[in-house]
């Protein structure tokens, strides 16, 4: 029978099945400071051992400070979370990239970059971003501590089957309108809870053009439409993109293995649950002007009228206007910024960096930019974008240049926006105060945020810079 | 955990959709290692006026008297009511257990987020979905008498609204047996170790590259 790349993975990965609830195996199960140490007390406390070591790999990157790293974490709360996953990872002999390891980055990123991601695989993380590794194959989900705690004893998840979502997006993009806008797009299209209870398979000629950068920030994204997993079929960019990565097979286990990632895209007649089809064509650099991902605009629009929003969702659009201090109708290019985030799993990896330093080189910050900071997501990250002189361009242009982490994608270490400020940032979520308390985020691409450094508003990136 | 026994309370008014898990707990809260004490700081940013931080005496902070959870008369409620896709955003189990800590059992919404959803479970709350005309039929009907009692009974899966039946709900049965016998997961997927055994013989045959990755 025709599968769907979802159904694919997940039967190979059945242990058992009682009516509609299966138990399934997990290849991949990363860690971090935030969601695990309850996980280990839970074992400790039930003397329970982890069932399979090496499927683990533990990084901390909520938590860690982006300056002056040697000093080690002021915050003593924060210290004692990251200090606990040392002390978890020693205690169990676990594979772990610390703080002062230079693979240590956001654990979205570390994944794929080292090959500890491949396609295929069944790959947990608590953190709701895990889908973000869906973009290789693999079905990728975020799972709660209590979930984290079980599949450390048993490397198995309790889970039903999702129903199958295809977002197709044909044709061809702007050459500056990036898989952020794409996903932002699809976002404002379907709203937050449109993928609810589904795995997303993005395909068409759209997709299949992204990088395997693009695809991660595209997979990234899923959760924010409320899928708990977001997928793309594996091809030869997958496939070039893994070649020789530190954790991948090599030789001939790295034949064997091609072979089988071959197999993992939707047959031709598999059917969906429900399908979407957008056109490229149509999607413009995208900005957000609310307090959920889904209150988003292309760039030549304006925030909408309070009469075309339906009676339902009114309290909510007023909310959102009232905290972000926006009016309806308002030009998203007359929108003026405080400070500028590039950075979070969704868009610090290298190839971000190069979009924003492409718009940066030789411009500096506007007068009115209080503060912009370019936040890489690993050290490996950081390491090329410096052999690449990226650096540079950014502290020229006057942005902060920092060590990798989470930083103000959630404002858990000192990075954060004070009460009213207004930010252009990469991140994914522009809920109410997730960037410090009264904060107000607009979400969009870094190149679009480099741009919006420049000129202290949004512009259409189409017409001011070339492509 | 503990067995989920009939609640009877009235219920918390929450009128608002896309309630994120940074609402209900906010960030810095996170960075406890323990489960428990979260209550407090339970929808932190819309429930006290000054900016909350862990270690602060909560008794001494300003409230905000306009947020519901401040009124008096859902001081002891048991269960939430809400609108659309309640729990969206992070993965934080750090959520259900503010709301645990603070006393709700029971969350009364059109919809929910996925992995909410799912924490609640493992955490001893039920989360009921419920339609749109039930939602706003409670609303209203909450907002005329903010003492009236609900009674959410899991084993007939009804709820009551005084003391006539207002309407029944779905639950899968397996979260409803764990629930109600306030069962552990792990112990009965451990039950099945011996399958998760063969089936690892099997799969690593399969797929050799994945048996050992050198560290
Ligand atoms: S960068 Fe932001 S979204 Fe990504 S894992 Fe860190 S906190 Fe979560």
């Amino acid at each position: 029978m025709a599968k769907t790349l979802f159904e694919k993975v997940f039967d190979q990965h059945v242990v058992s099945q009682k009516n509609d609830t299966f138990l399934v195996y997990i290849d991949r199960h990363l860690i971090h400071e935030v969601t695990s140490p309850q996980a280990f007390e839970g074992l400790k406390l039930s003397k329970r051992k982890l069932w399979r070591k090496e499927s683990i790999v533990a990084v901390p990157d909520h938590n860690v400070p982006t300056t002056k790293r040697e000093e080690g974490i002021v915050d003593p709360v924060s210290r004692t979370q990251v200090e606990t996953l040392d002390k978890n990872c020693k205690e169990h002999s676990l594979l772990q990239f610390d703080m002062r390891d230079q693979r240590q980055g956001i654990v979205h990123v570390i994944g794929p970059e080292q090959g500890l991601t491949l396609p295929g695989m069944t790959i947990v993380c608590g953190d709701s971003h895990t889908s973000t590794h869906g973009a290789f194959g693999s079905l990728a989900m975020g799972i709660g501590t209590s979930e984290v705690e079980h599949v450390m004893a048993t490397q198995c998840l309790i889970l039903k089957k999702f129903k199958t979502l295809k977002v197709d997006v044909s044709g061809k993009c702007h050459p500056l309108v990036t898989a952020k806008d794409i996903a932002l797009y699809i976002i404002g299209q379907i709203g937050t809870a449109g993928g609810t209870g589904y795995a997303i398979e993005f395909t068409g000629e759209a997709i299949r053009n992204l990088t395997m950068e693009g695809r991660m920030t595209l997979c990234n994204m899923a959760i924010e439409a409320g899928a708990r997993s977001g997928m793309v079929a594996v091809d030869q960019t997958t496939i070039d993109y893994l070649k020789d990565k530190p954790f991948a097979p090599q030789e001939s286990l790295w034949e064997l293995a091609v072979e089988k990632w071959k197999t993992l895209h939707s047959d031709n007649d598999a059917v969906f649950d429900k399908e979407i089809n957008l056109i490229a064509e149509n999607i413009e650099p995208q900005v957000t002007w609310g307090t959920s991902p889904e209150m988003v605009a292309g760039i030549s629009q304006s925030i909408p009228d309070s009469e075309s929003i339906s009676d339902n969702r009114k309290g909510d659009f007023i909310r959102a206007l009232k905290y972000m201090d926006l009016n309806e109708k308002t030009a998203i290019v007359d929108i003026k910024l405080d400070k500028i985030f590039i950075g979070s799993c969704t868009n610090s990896r290298i190839e971000d960096l190069r979009d924003a330093a492409k718009v940066l080189k030789g411009k500096k910050i506007h007068d009115s930019i209080k503060l912009a900071i370019a936040v890489p997501g690993s050290g490996i990250v950081k390491k090329q974008a410096e052999f690449e002189g990226l650096d540079k361009i950014f502290i020229d242009a006057g942005f902060e240049w920092r060590d990798p982490g989470c930083s103000m994608c959630l404002a858990m270490n000192a990075d954060r926006l004070e009460d009213g400020e207004r930010c252009a940032s990469t991140s994914n979520r522009n809920f109410e105060g997730r960037q410090g308390k009264g904060g107000r985020t607009h979400l969009v691409s870094p190149a679009m945020a480099a741009a919006a450094s420049i000129y202290g508003k949004f512009i259409d990136i189409r017409n001011e810079i070339n492509g | 955990m503990d067995k989920f026994n009939t609640i009877i309370s009235n219920a918390i008014p929450l009128d608002r959709s896309n309630v994120d898990t940074d609402a209900i707990i906010p960030k810095q809260f996170l960075k406890s290692i323990k489960r428990s004490g979260f209550g407090p700081n339970l929808f932190d940013e819309w429930r006290y006026l000054d900016h909350g931080e862990p270690g602060m005496d909560n008794s001494k902070r300003k409230i905000n008297p306009d947020f519901v959870l401040n009124k008096i008369e859902y001081t002891d409620s048991q269960i939430l009511l809400t609108r659309e896709n309640f729990g969206c955003g992070s993965s934080r189990e750090h959520a259900p257990w503010a709301l645990l800590d603070h006393g709700i059992k029971v969350i009364l919404a059109e919809s929910f987020a996925d992995i909410f959803y799912n924490n609640c479970f493992k955490n001893g709350i039920l989360p009921i979905f419920l339609k749109k005309n039930e939602i706003n039929k409670l609303f209203n009907s909450i907002t005329d008498t903010p003492d009236l009692q609900l009674q959410i009974n899991l084993s007939e899966q009804k709820i009551y609204l005084g003391d006539d039946s207002f309407t029944d709900f779905e639950i899968d049965p397996f979260k409803k047996h764990c629930l109600l016998n306030g069962l552990d997961e792990i112990g009965l997927t451990l039950e099945q170790s011996h399958e998760i055994k063969n089936f690892e013989i099997s799969y690593f045959k399969k797929n050799p590259w994945l048996v050992k990755q050198k560290v």
